[in-house]
């Protein structure tokens, strides 16, 4: 068994996890990851000669970052670590990479974790291409590893627990927060409290946490709000046009937006390892289809952390080690099963926290889908709203691949990473008449056509 | 080190580094070390780069390798991906605005 390569893609929460637990267990490790240190993006790390301690950094979570960093820093010498090293295709058994300063290589490997981890969920509105609006992650990124803030009065628009997290951080930093416009409905997260409670109180405590403190700073926090146009110069945003909960167009002035709702999984190396998908409804997410415990549906490969399904960095770390144990599993060797049972009852308890954050915080696919068709849908090639619906609508494009080819939407730099989320609900949202009807197969009604055999005697003698 | 007020980045923490000097639209300034590229042009700018499409200056959106908003031109022949290459004394970046 030791002599099985097993390839773990990423180093966040779940791919240190995975790869202490195949590590521990003999096999050929080897790690790549596209940032220069571990930690994924909850846990990132300042570069060398950085000076704010853990607790400045992470907050609450800063005890679970230096345990995460510790667990990396104690496989050194034990693992084939490559950092700063992209996958940027699989093919049977051999990973494709390209690392800085390395170039191109080939990874052969019997199996693969992937733990790609997730990114901000966007939803283009007017002027969202302009300098100084930036996703909430890139604001924390800007914060957290460069020690900026991404304007000198930062608005922050969008949802889901990231949107409170952010900026509290800022407020903190001591960054001036023009606000927090959360596109939920008030009644919705309210409702949606006694889940959060049952299945996660002290989580549900920190996000309150974070809203009390910024309410206790003056910052106006407002529910229901969306985003109506990024304001100012063609290089500088000097405001943000909403629509509050009444349905009124209000303006904050600003000159940095982070906005955001939610994340999406990074699913494209498990759709290239041949993965199976299946649509999750109420995420509004594809997600690689897997067993509890990380086996996808294509052999050999398996799935753990956010990219598998949006859980938080808990669920990362336990999905991560269960992903190993998997392939410890699946390779003949031995695995401790009551350690087992209690990462799979983590796991299910963070994703039933996660389940109710969607609920508390859902994604407004109606706002998306209603875009103007001015907007820029797609930001690498500068493709209008406009002009994807065209695809869809005169030139008949019924889902997304082909959507892709007549509009272009999806097909630039980023590959879709960041319009396809709100691209799929303009799709989803067309209007009848561009769905294509319904082909008949030469049927008409059913009917009883009362057909019996004919009588033997009766067919002439060569028709025997 | 003051923050330039022309900037779109402001330094909240880490002031305490060496400097280095580079070189962004014919503009010798100084940034510090451990900046990302993306981070010590804008903290002296506004823009990393004019969109190919006509549309406008950009300065990148989601600072963690996913958008591809961020790349950007030396003068060496290099392109690089702003939000995760480190600034390095003597670069020499044109933002296609002079």
């Amino acid at each position: 068994m030791s002599a099985a390569r097993v390839l773990v893609v990423g180093a966040g929460p779940a791919g240190v996890r995975a790869a202490e637990t195949l590590a521990a267990s003999g096999l050929h490790t080897i790690v790549v990851d596209e940032a220069a240190r571990a930690g994924g993006q909850i846990y990132r790390r300042p570069p060398d000669g950085f000076s704010r301690p853990p607790k400045a950094l992470y907050g609450f979570e800063a005890a679970k970052a230096e345990a995460l960093h510790d667990a990396f820093a104690r496989l050194a010498g034990t693992i084939d670590y490559r950092p700063e090293t992209l996958i940027w295709n699989v093919s049977r058994g051999v990973a494709h990479s390209h690392g800085e300063g390395v170039g191109q290589g080939q990874i052969p490997f019997d199996a693969l974790v992937i733990a790609s981890g997730a990114h901000d969920r966007v939803i283009p509105f007017p002027g969202w291409t302009k300098p100084g609006v930036f996703t909430l992650g890139g604001a924390q990124v800007a914060l957290k590893y460069q020690g900026c803030a991404i304007g000198r009065r930062v608005l922050f628009c969008g949802t889901g627990p990231l949107l409170y997290l952010v900026a509290y951080q800022y407020a903190r930093a001591g960054a001036c927060v023009a606000g927090v416009l959360d596109s939920a409905p008030f009644g919705v997260t309210l409702r949606a409290t006694g889940g959060l409670l049952a299945a996660g109180g002290a989580a549900l405590a920190k996000g309150l946490f974070y809203r009390a403190a910024l309410l206790a700073r003056g910052i106006a926090v407002e529910q229901a709000a969306l985003p109506l146009e990024a304001l100012g110069r063609d290089d500088h945003v000097t405001g943000l046009r909403y629509r509050d909960a009444q349905g009124g167009a209000r303006e904050i002035d600003c000159d940095g937006i982070a906005t955001g709702y939610g994340l999406t999984p990074d699913t494209r190396l498990a759709d290239l390892a041949g993965c199976g998908f299946a649509y999750d409804p109420l995420p509004r997410h594809w997600l690689p289809v897997t067993d509890g415990d990380g086996r996808a549906t294509a052999a050999g490969v398996y799935l753990a952390g956010d990219g598998a399904a949006i859980a938080g960095a808990d669920a990362a770390e336990a999905s991560g080690a269960l992903a190993a144990y998997a392939v410890i599993a699946d390779r003949g060797g031995g695995v401790p099963m009551a350690r087992v049972a209690a990462l799979r009852h983590r796991l299910a308890r963070a994703r039933r926290f996660a389940a109710a954050l969607d609920r508390a915080f859902p994604f407004p696919h109606e706002f998306a889908a209603a875009m103007a068709d001015e907007t820029i849908l797609c930001r690498c090639e500068a493709i209008s709203a406009g002009e994807f619906r065209a695809a869809a609508g005169v030139l008949g494009a019924v889902e997304m691949n082909r959507a892709k080819a007549f509009s272009r939407v999806g097909m630039g730099r980023c590959q879709g990473r960041v319009c396809a989320a709100a691209a799929a609900e303009l799709l989803a949202a067309r209007p009848p008449e561009f769905v294509p009807a319904h082909d008949g197969d030469g049927v008409l009604v059913s009917a009883s056509l009362n057909l019996t055999l004919p009588d033997p005697g009766v067919l002439p003698e060569d028709g025997r | 080190m003051p923050t330039s007020p022309s900037g779109q980045f402001v330094r909240v923490a880490e002031h305490d580094r060496q400097p280095i000097r580079l070189t962004i639209d014919g503009a010798l300034l100084t940034v510090l070390q451990g900046d990302t590229l993306l981070t010590a042009m804008l903290i002296h700018g506004r823009r990393l780069r004019i969109s190919e499409f006509g549309d406008g200056p950009r300065a990148g959106f989601c600072l963690m390798g996913a958008c591809q908003d961020c790349w950007v031109d030396l003068d060496d022949g290099r392109r690089l991906r702003a939000c995760s290459s480190l600034a390095v004394g003597g670069m020499v970046i044109d933002t296609g605005s002079s």
